[in-house]
């Protein structure tokens, strides 16, 4: 009986205070909106920002002279190199195919000149942590000498490392403050409307603890309230969201790469992720507005 | 049964016996609905004890405030009903606050309702009600689980003299039934008329504590005529001052 009367004492509550309802109704369903909205946003920025530093790498050329062993044995000293996720061999032959494909016809007309293949072979460290990517280079260099004799030189390419860094770093801030804020900003939107329409109902609260209701007797339809607020905000939200993906996002994203990151959280997921947050913010922020209320 | 110490209420002792029928008198302010509020552990006292039933109820937690509150039936002058409710569901929370069964709250229900002569406005919401027929709809949720102790803080106030008659019929059966019966009430007629024990209380403290007595003691006409222009600044020879 006493689920089925909760059930029903609340939406009693709905139906005769509908106008209030209808507002955090709709306060739930615009929040949800905008983080539908923002969270693949947020997480295809950051996804291309992750693709740009992972082209971050250090260059370790070989010297010509170096022999298989000695390659072989670079290539083992570099895997054991703290902070080094994966090492790319990339022979003289492969670095000369790739900068002709670079600039092709400066490179038919080099080569020929020279007759030989001038480009050293080298191997391309990719490291785990972009931002230290100086300790590769230190341990690999210390001071510019190499540490190895099969080494000729070892590059980071500074200028461009640098500038990389700080630009995804900046952008990738950016958005997580902004998504803190919206979260923020959302959650003291939906409590400040549950508020309002716990407060225009705060005399009944009274009247319940006087007849000897107990607190959790008198909250428990207002969670469930919450609840079905939460749910029907969150439906209709993602229901929108999805008409709009269908409709806009999808014939576009074959354009923009952006839209088709990689990293974009999936769709299912993301709609899960949003009718849980509506359900529970809302009923938690029922529950906890009520108890200053619940003081008689 | 309560001795409090507060501006409200002052060194205020008294002790009311299992179903007596006892009025609290006095002018506004003087502490009667303090009395009441202090009883249903709404405010607690800042010195003192209260007790129901030998119960101290400074001894009650917080958490079992509710079970007390359903050992006590209360009627207030704004009748505190459940606006969005019927007059049946009005009656039928206080049984569902109690974990009653369904069945049972079917069966006791109209029966209160009858008895407070009210069988016929079952699903009318408290808006439909004149004042009356509202504090009918009150004495039957706070009486409807059979509480031994019985609240009513000004019941009649709101209400014209022939329906406050009713009123007090009602409280008056209920006290018939074993219930013990506090009324705090200003209404001068109705103490007068019914004759029971009458605490006065002033200032907060207790002036006056008399078996079937009036709402102030005997005074006759003309003492009345002099407190009247007294109080009216109006010199005794009937000249303005």
């Amino acid at each position: 009986m006493t689920f089925g009367f909760f059930l029903k004492e609340a939406l009693r509550g709905l139906r005769r205070s509908s106008a209030p309802a209808l507002a955090a109704l709709l306060t739930v369903l615009l929040t949800a909106l905008v983080l539908g909205v923002f969270i693949p946003i947020v997480q295809a920025t950051t996804g291309t920002a992750n693709e740009v530093r992972s082209r971050v790498a250090v260059d370790v050329y070989v010297k010509d002279s170096a022999t298989q062993l000695e390659q072989a044995q670079l290539r083992r000293a570099i895997e054991k190199t703290s902070n080094v996720k994966s090492v790319e061999f990339i022979s003289k032959g492969e670095a000369l195919a790739r900068a002709q494909q670079k600039n092709p016809k400066a490179f038919k007309e080099g080569a020929e000149l020279l007759g030989s293949n001038p480009l050293p072979a080298s191997f391309r460290v990719a490291p785990e942590d972009p931002d230290n990517l100086h300790l590769i280079v230190e341990r690999l260099a210390p001071n510019g000498e190499p540490s190895l004799a099969a080494i000729d030189e070892v590059r980071d390419r500074e200028e461009d490392t640098n500038k990389i860094l700080s630009a995804t770093g900046l952008v990738k801030a950016l958005t997580a403050g902004l998504a803190v804020l919206l979260v923020i900003a959302s959650v003291a939107l939906i409590a400040n409307t549950i508020r309002l329409s716990i407060y225009a109902r705060r005399r009944e609260v009274e009247v319940m603890k006087l007849v000897g209701a107990t607190n959790w007797f008198i909250r428990w339809p207002f969670v469930i309230e919450g609840v079905i607020v939460g749910f029907f905000g969150g439906l209709l939200a993602v229901l929108l969201l999805t008409v709009a993906k269908e409709t806009f996002i999808d014939p576009l994203s074959e354009r923009f790469a952006l839209l088709a990151a990689p990293e974009t959280i999936d769709f299912p997921l993301l709609i899960v992720v949003l009718m849980l947050a509506c359900i529970a913010v809302s009923a938690v922020g029922s529950g906890i507005t009520l108890r200053r209320f619940l003081r008689v | 049964m309560y001795d409090g110490g507060s501006v409200a209420v002052d060194h205020a002792s008294m002790r009311i016996g299992r179903g007596e029928f006892v009025f609290l008198v006095g002018p506004t302010g003087c502490g009667k609905s303090t009395c009441i509020r202090l009883l249903l552990k709404e405010i607690e006292p800042s010195e003192g004890e209260i007790s129901i039933a030998g119960r101290a109820l400074n001894d009650v937690p917080r958490s079992r405030v509710p079970y007390l509150r359903r050992n006590i039936g209360v009627v207030f002058q704004d009748y505190k009903l459940l606006p969005n409710r019927t007059v049946y569901d009005n009656v039928a929370y206080s049984l569902q606050v109690i974990g009653e069964s369904r069945q049972e709250t079917r069966r006791k229900v109209p029966d209160i309702l009858r008895l407070v002569g009210l069988s016929t406005k079952l699903h009318n919401f408290p808006d439909e009600l004149s004042g009356g027929e509202q504090q009918r709809v009150s004495i039957a949720r706070a009486f409807v689980n059979h509480p031994p102790l019985l609240l009513a803080d000004e019941p009649t106030g709101n209400l014209d003299p022939e329906t406050s008659i009713g009123i007090m019929q009602l409280i008056y059966r209920i006290n018939r039934t074993g219930t013990t019966v506090v009324v705090a009430t200003h209404d001068k007629e109705m103490v007068d008329k019914m004759r029971r024990r009458v605490i006065e209380l002033r200032e907060g403290r207790i002036v006056r504590d008399e078996q079937s007595g009036l709402y102030r003691p005997d005074e006759s006409t003309t003492e009345f005529a002099i407190r009247l222009r007294g109080e009216m600044g109006v010199g005794p020879e009937g000249h303005p001052n």
